[in-house]
């Protein structure tokens, strides 16, 4: 009954956000051109429903291939830390540099080396996402009890059977709470990447309507660039119920971002 | 499944470098364990008994002695998989049930048994530590009694020769200890495993052994052998016998009157 009551109260705060928005806009008579009402945006959204289908597509392809890049390479990277100290020593300086950089402002600069349409978009996506994964994955395999991998050691279990048996499962909490902060960067990478090098996308679309000043439609594809997000990042949330077995909510596990 | 083997450890002696210099964590030790007796080391902490374990499991290689099993002397490749393992946390893998914990040994160390085989032994062992019902608990799920039950299911399941026990009831409250105690003895007397068992509770190691092992504090070293004459099934009334008092306080004694000595000469 508790829980119940509180899904109904946090779904009210989302109403009593657009309804006060919507107050707000009719109230002062705010022009559309500098904030239009949620119910505005949302009839822009039906009208404009073909434009923003067809752009979203771009944007999805571009934000899954760089998150892909991004978690497999970042994987790939994080388990050569967590195994080898030569790795280990020599790359992390140099990754935990490269993560504090601000890597969007590289984004005009993939322009001139990718030139425009997809290949710059994913570039940026998968270069802010995949700071997340190597750290966080590097982190939890580093993390597994050297108890329990002696516990393995003393059955005779091989080193790859200690790896898939042990420490991949026991990194999974932490290599999903990285997913999770990958995906949204993906998405702002791939946004960035559309605002400065393509012609179609629903970045595109925010940029373009921005300047001829059809802010109902630049609301109107930020709504869509969000639906996008969220469904995204529920795909994650659905993976890690699948896959991380026996951990309580959340598991304890802070990812670094 | 072949019988327990005789372990001889001779003059087994361990030390590691550490910043402040060499410590010694175990000097010449000598023991001689029966195959199939249940033979328990007390001492205080710090007195290397886990070490002593990790040596005997393989896990460490001794700086200096030999450990005999069936008078060969053992390496990593060979006592692995002879040895089952339950440490004072039950370490159980928090992503797998109960069932699937206890089919872990198996996985690793009995490769020659089919899937089906693994969960009807894990069945059985969990069956047999009243654990029935419980099998597709995750670990979070179960008490700390439960968990240390499975740990115990895991580590008989693949019947290893020996088993070996780091203080694994010390985190326990009193009454699930003793619970365990006595389900310990019966698991242990339907197998023809040795149980080398560690703990600095002095009532524990009378109750549980057939033989006794006095630590010193570090370095380790052995005290005194004790032969534990009390008869079996041993239960709540062994504790009680005028003569199990009288073996706790000389164990005690020896205990306490050995430590002061030990600081001294370091």
């Amino acid at each position: 009954m508790y829980r119940v009551g509180v899904t109904v109260g946090q779904i009210l705060v989302f109403l009593l956000f657009f309804a006060i928005w919507e107050g707000i806009v009719d109230f002062f008579r705010i022009k559309p051109v500098i904030l239009p009402p949620p119910s505005r945006i949302a009839e822009v959204m039906w009208e404009q429903r073909a434009l923003l289908l067809t752009n979203t597509w771009p944007t999805f392809v571009a934000i899954s291939l760089g998150f892909i890049y991004a978690v497999v390479t970042g994987f790939v990277i994080a388990v050569g830390i967590a195994y080898s100290r030569i790795v280990r020593e020599l790359t992390y300086p140099f990754l935990v540099t490269a993560q504090i950089l601000p890597k969007i402002a590289f984004a005009p600069l993939f322009l001139i080396w990718f030139g425009f349409g997809l290949t710059p978009k994913i570039v940026i996506a998968a270069l802010i996402a995949f700071f997340p994964v190597v750290i966080n994955t590097a982190k939890g395999l580093s993390s597994v009890d050297t108890e329990l991998l002696q516990y393995m050691d003393s059955l005779g279990a091989s080193g790859w059977e200690k790896f898939t048996k042990i420490s991949l499962p026991w990194a999974m909490p932490y290599f999903f709470a990285a997913l999770k902060i990958s995906i949204t960067l993906a998405i702002v990478g791939a946004v960035v990447g559309e605002f400065v090098a393509a012609g179609e996308g629903l970045g595109y679309i925010i940029n373009a309507s921005n300047i001829s000043l059809d802010t109902e439609l630049m609301f109107a594809a930020i709504v869509a660039m969000s639906l996008l997000g969220i469904v995204l990042f529920l795909v994650i949330v659905a993976a890690e119920r699948l896959f991380v077995n026996g951990v309580e909510e959340n598991g304890g596990v802070q990812a670094t971002m | 499944m072949s019988k327990a083997p005789h372990i001889s450890i001779k003059g087994l002696s361990v030390s590691f470098k550490s910043r402040t210099g060499t410590v010694n964590a175990l000097n010449n030790i000598s023991l001689d364990i029966a195959p199939g007796s249940f033979f328990t080391i007390v001492g205080p902490s710090g007195c290397g008994k886990t070490t002593l374990l990790k040596v005997l499991s393989g896990v460490l290689q001794p700086s200096g002695g030999e450990v005999l099993f069936d008078g060969v002397a053992i390496d990593k490749n060979k006592v692995q998989g002879q040895v089952g393992y339950v440490f004072q946390r039950s370490l159980l893998l928090p992503w797998r049930n109960a069932l699937d914990n206890v089919m872990l040994t198996m996985e690793v160390a009995r490769r020659d048994m089919s899937r089906a085989d693994r969960e009807r032994e894990a069945r059985h062992w969990l069956n047999i530590a009243g654990l029935d019902g419980f099998e597709k608990r995750f670990p979070h799920e179960l008490s700390g009694g439960m968990q240390q039950r499975v740990s115990i299911c895991r580590a008989l399941a693949f019947r290893p020769k020996v088993l070996l026990m780091d203080e694994p009831f010390a985190a326990l409250d009193e009454i699930t200890r003793e619970t365990l105690q006595e389900e310990l003895l019966r698991l242990w007397m339907q197998t023809e495993t040795t149980v080398v068992f560690i703990t600095h509770s002095i009532p524990e190691a009378l109750l549980l052994s057939e033989q006794i092992a006095v630590m010193s504090a570090r370095p380790g070293r052995v005290l005194e052998r004790i032969e534990v004459p009390f008869p079996r099934p041993r239960e709540e009334a062994t504790r009680e016998l005028p003569e199990f008092g009288a073996m706790a306080g000389h164990v005690r004694g020896l205990l306490r009157h050995r430590d002061p000595a030990t600081a001294k000469a370091q």
